[in-house]
């Protein structure tokens, strides 16, 4: 077995966290090879530094045989190493093609060949069947595309070597089997690739061989054919964990939030929203599912006072809040866990417990008149961290500090102990681990059970079907269809989110 | 000025182009700095420094091109310390700039009494001379551009080299993307410090230039206090653009157009008192940044240090 990429005994201490603990990897040439563990386990943080972006406390790296050190991301790549990281590095008013050539660009004279880049791209992307428009402004698209840039970017720099964390948490599950053949094409033309996901049913469909790390240690590592999704689970958590969500049947209530006829406009004048109708209940939890980019993302906005609306109303409890202020629809009861943390959830350069109590920041208990109770603020964070298991030295650390998923939990465990009327859960679980999302799940549920109305919003099918009572499939702007998520099929929403109809094949079907 | 021939119209477009210069190259520097990421509140200080060092050069050597070189390489200098200390030191840029300025001031009216044994301003120095009875002979625009300098024609000329570099080199953008998000140029193995270092270095050497403009090309003296804020004016003017070269060379014509247009209507005799007119470049920079300058957005990562390995 030839080793492309082998890393002894790397350690790397953060003030107050040892995030790689002795840790030893290698990555034979050819292998998809995953990287497991729980959030803030050290995966990320290793491959960091294969990537240079930090220097080890100590250890060894060797590829392809050879003792390398390597300083900067600028090393990595003259090396063959390609990373696609968690969070976006992408420049966002720049298109997608000077976000894929920068550093790499094509020139004509002491220009950029623009002209050149673009249908660089363009061929790449279609190599490797990705649709995307090479001249549109990051901003524009949606997550998804977002997250096809960012391996674009690795592929153009013609990596032998991908990393790739977490590249599936915001695609949609055929999003995600066509990555898999993408990263299949990638081994057969000789690529080696180092995948970290949290999503165990991928790990076993697409991997050769995985490796568990557990708080900065290597527990194993194991051929995929050789071990089974609970095992993983039980390896990675050290406990058993049930995969399952057990739920009673919803007892709705009456209506919490009422939809009329929503409609807006993106940034560019088009409508997006072209006259939605729904309503949520007490006592139910209503899952939206639809395909990446159908209007969801501009719902949620709305309905949180971020984006205009252009006509229609929504009505919470009786009372109209449409074009109401984020703060005033935040005190009429709504919670929001946006789907993306980085740019809505967290204040990344402040503390944990300062983003404890984001949105209620100014009120009793945290604050009296203008002075803050710093001494309130902490002990809540405490148990926040404490509820949620948000691995994490102290509350005093920055938000940037932390590792994704263990962001996600904060910003989950604020919006939910917020105690609203109506929560909207947008993609709540993106980049936990199965141990925090089987914890997530089960304070929805909870929300639920109390009595509160929860609108659910996730690219994933397994997500949505496993949690909603109900289930709104959104298509081009508008609801296409409600099924009741005991009825309904994976099949059936498949139909409906591409814009079908189930009319002749269920009678009934729809609630 | 003997252009009592001249139109008050065409006097007063010269006029504009001529005390916009300065503002432009000043401008320009500030769009190159702060596209990285730098925000160099310190121009106004640099110019000062161009000014003086400018009419030192033409004053040792005899040759005003020497004294525009000088002034390059002071303004080039005094950049090269707020660089070392906003990307090296990660120190407050604002506050780094700020002590630009009050140094620069005390410099320059330290060596005044040093190298020239003046106070309050220099002798007189030779100074670009410009082919003022040629340009006059030039058909239709003759008398216009016969009332412009050297300076004007390399502020526009560098205008369009600064768009050139800024949008059409691989330099250029990765200067914008550093200035955007340096973490994602840093993870592309873009040199995030040297591209600040270069782009902070650069802004110094248009800031010289600004300053000689200001004392070669106009009076051919240095006097203390001259620049009287342009490099804030200047600032102002880029913010105004929108950070982008074209943008910042607009708002300093106008910018540059009240300032002549005062002079101009002094004259008129109408019955508003002068300090109303003196005023007005002033009023103008409020109202066009009070009014406008939501509209346009800063480099996302303008004024943050950037410190590698950090999340
Ligand atoms: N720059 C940093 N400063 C301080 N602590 C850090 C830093 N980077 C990582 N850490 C800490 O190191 C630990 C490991 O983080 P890392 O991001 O590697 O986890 P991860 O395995 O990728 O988790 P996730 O699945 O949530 O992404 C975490 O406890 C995190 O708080
Ligand atoms: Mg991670």
């Amino acid at each position: 077995m030839e080793k492309v990429v082998e890393m002894r005994g790397i350690t790397k201490v953060f003030p107050g966290v040892r995030a790689n603990d002795d840790v030893n990897f290698e990555l034979a040439k050819g292998e998809i090879h995953v990287l497991l563990g729980e959030n803030g386990a050290g995966k990320t943080t290793l491959m960091n530094i294969l990537y240079g972006l930090y220097q080890p406390d100590s250890g060894e790296i060797y590829v392809n045989g050879k003792k390398v050190d390597i300083k900067t991301p600028g090393d990595a790549i003259k090396l063959g190493i390609g990373m696609v990281h968690q969070h976006f590095m992408l420049v966002h008013n720049f298109t997608v093609a000077e976000n894929i050539i920068l550093g790499k660009e094509p020139k004509k004279g002491i220009t950029v060949n623009m002209k050149q880049a673009i249908q660089d791209v363009k061929k790449l992307a279609d190599l490797y069947g990705f649709k995307i428009d090479p001249e549109a402004i990051i901003e524009d698209i949606t997550v998804g595309q977002q997250q096809k840039v960012e391996i674009l970017k690795a592929l153009y720099r013609g990596a032998d070597i991908l990393i790739l964390d977490e590249p599936t948490a915001v695609l949609t599950p055929q999003e995600i089997e066509e990555l898999g053949v993408i990263l299949k094409n990638l081994v057969k033309e000789g690529k080696s690739i180092i995948l970290i996901t949290h999503k165990l049913k991928e790990v076993m469909s697409m991997s050769d061989r995985v490796t568990i790390v557990r708080r900065g240690k290597v527990i194993d590592t194991v051929r995929t054919s050789e071990t089974s999704i609970d095992r993983l689970a039980e390896m990675m958590v050290g406990r058993k964990v049930s995969l399952k969500i057990d739920k009673a049947p919803a007892k709705p209530g009456k209506v919490v939030l009422e939809i009329k006829d929503l409609r807006a406009q993106d940034h560019r004048g088009l409508p997006v929203l072209k006259g939605v109708n729904l309503e949520v209940r007490s006592g139910e939890i209503l899952g939206i599912a639809g395909v990446d980019g159908n209007g969801q993302s501009e719902l949620i906005e709305v309905i949180t006072g971020l984006r205009k609306s252009t006509g229609g109303k929504f009505i919470l409890n009786g009372k109209d809040l449409t074009g109401k202020s984020p703060r005033e629809i935040i005190e009429a009861g709504i919670a929001h866990i946006p789907e993306d943390r980085h740019k809505r959830g967290l204040v990344l350069k402040y503390s944990l417990a300062e983003n404890a109590v984001l949105g209620k920041h100014y009120a009793a208990p945290f604050a009296k008149g203008i002075m803050m109770n710093y001494a309130r603020i902490k002990e809540y964070a405490r148990t926040l961290i404490r509820d949620f298991d948000v691995r994490t030295p102290n509350e005093e650390v920055m938000a940037s500090a932390l590792s994704g998923g263990n962001q996600q939990k904060m910003v989950a465990a604020r919006e939910i102990n917020k105690d609203p009327e109506l929560l909207i859960a947008a993609q709540p679980t993106r980049g936990l681990d199965v141990g925090a999302i089987e914890y997530i799940h089960k304070r929805l549920v909870m929300e639920r059970d109390r009595g509160r109305a929860v609108l659910l919003v996730s690219l994933e099918l397994d997500e949505i079907l496993n949690l909603s009572d109900r289930i709104a499939v959104i298509y081009d702007g508008e609801i296409v269809g409600i099924l009741d998520a005991k009825n309904a099929t994976e099949n059936e929403l498949g139909i409906l989110m591409a814009g079908g109809s189930l009319k002749n094949k269920k009678e009934g079907g729809i609630v | 000025m003997d252009n009592a021939s001249l139109p008050v119209v065409v006097a007063l477009m010269a006029a504009t182009l001529r005390q916009a210069t300065p503002l432009i190259l000043a401008s320009l520097g500030g769009v190159f700095s702060e596209r990285s990421g730098v925000v160099n509140i310190g121009l106004d200080g640099i110019m000062t420094c161009g000014a003086f060092f400018g009419v030192y050069g033409s004053y040792k050597t005899g040759s005003p091109a020497m004294g525009i070189l000088f002034a390059i390489i002071a303004g080039m200098i005094v950049s090269s310390i707020h660089a070392f200390l906003s990307i090296h030191l990660k120190a407050d840029q604002v506050v780094s700039g700020v002590a630009i300025n009050l140094f620069s001031g005390a410099l320059t009216s330290y060596l005044l009494l040093v190298l020239f044994n003046r106070q309050g301003q220099t002798d007189g120095v030779n100074a670009l001379t410009y082919p003022k009875a040629f340009m006059r002979g030039i058909p239709v625009i003759g008398g216009f551009l016969s009332e412009l300098n050297w300076y004007v024609f390399m502020a526009i000329i560098l205008v369009f080299v600064t768009y050139f570099i800024l949008y059409k080199t691989s330099l250029g953008l990765r200067i914008r993307a550093v200035g955007e998000h340096p973490k994602a140029a840093d993870t592309l193995g873009v040199n995030v410090y040297a591209i600040r270092y270069l782009c902070v270095i650069l802004s110094g050497a248009l800031g010289g230039l600004a300053g000689a403009s200001l004392s070669l090309g106009t009076t051919n003296l240095f006097r203390e206090g001259m620049v009287s804020g342009r490099g804030f004016i200047a600032l102002a003017a880029m913010i105004f653009g929108g950070w982008r070269p074209f943008g910042a060379m607009w708002a300093s014509i106008l910018f540059a157009f009240a300032d002549a247009f005062q002079i101009v209507a002094q004259g008129f005799g109408w019955a508003i008192p002068y300090q109303f007119y003196s005023a007005l470049p002033y009023i103008l920079t409020m109202i066009a940044l009070a009014g406008f300058v939501g509209k346009t957005t800063a480099p996302a990562a303008d004024g943050v240090p950037y410190t590698k390995g950090e999340r």
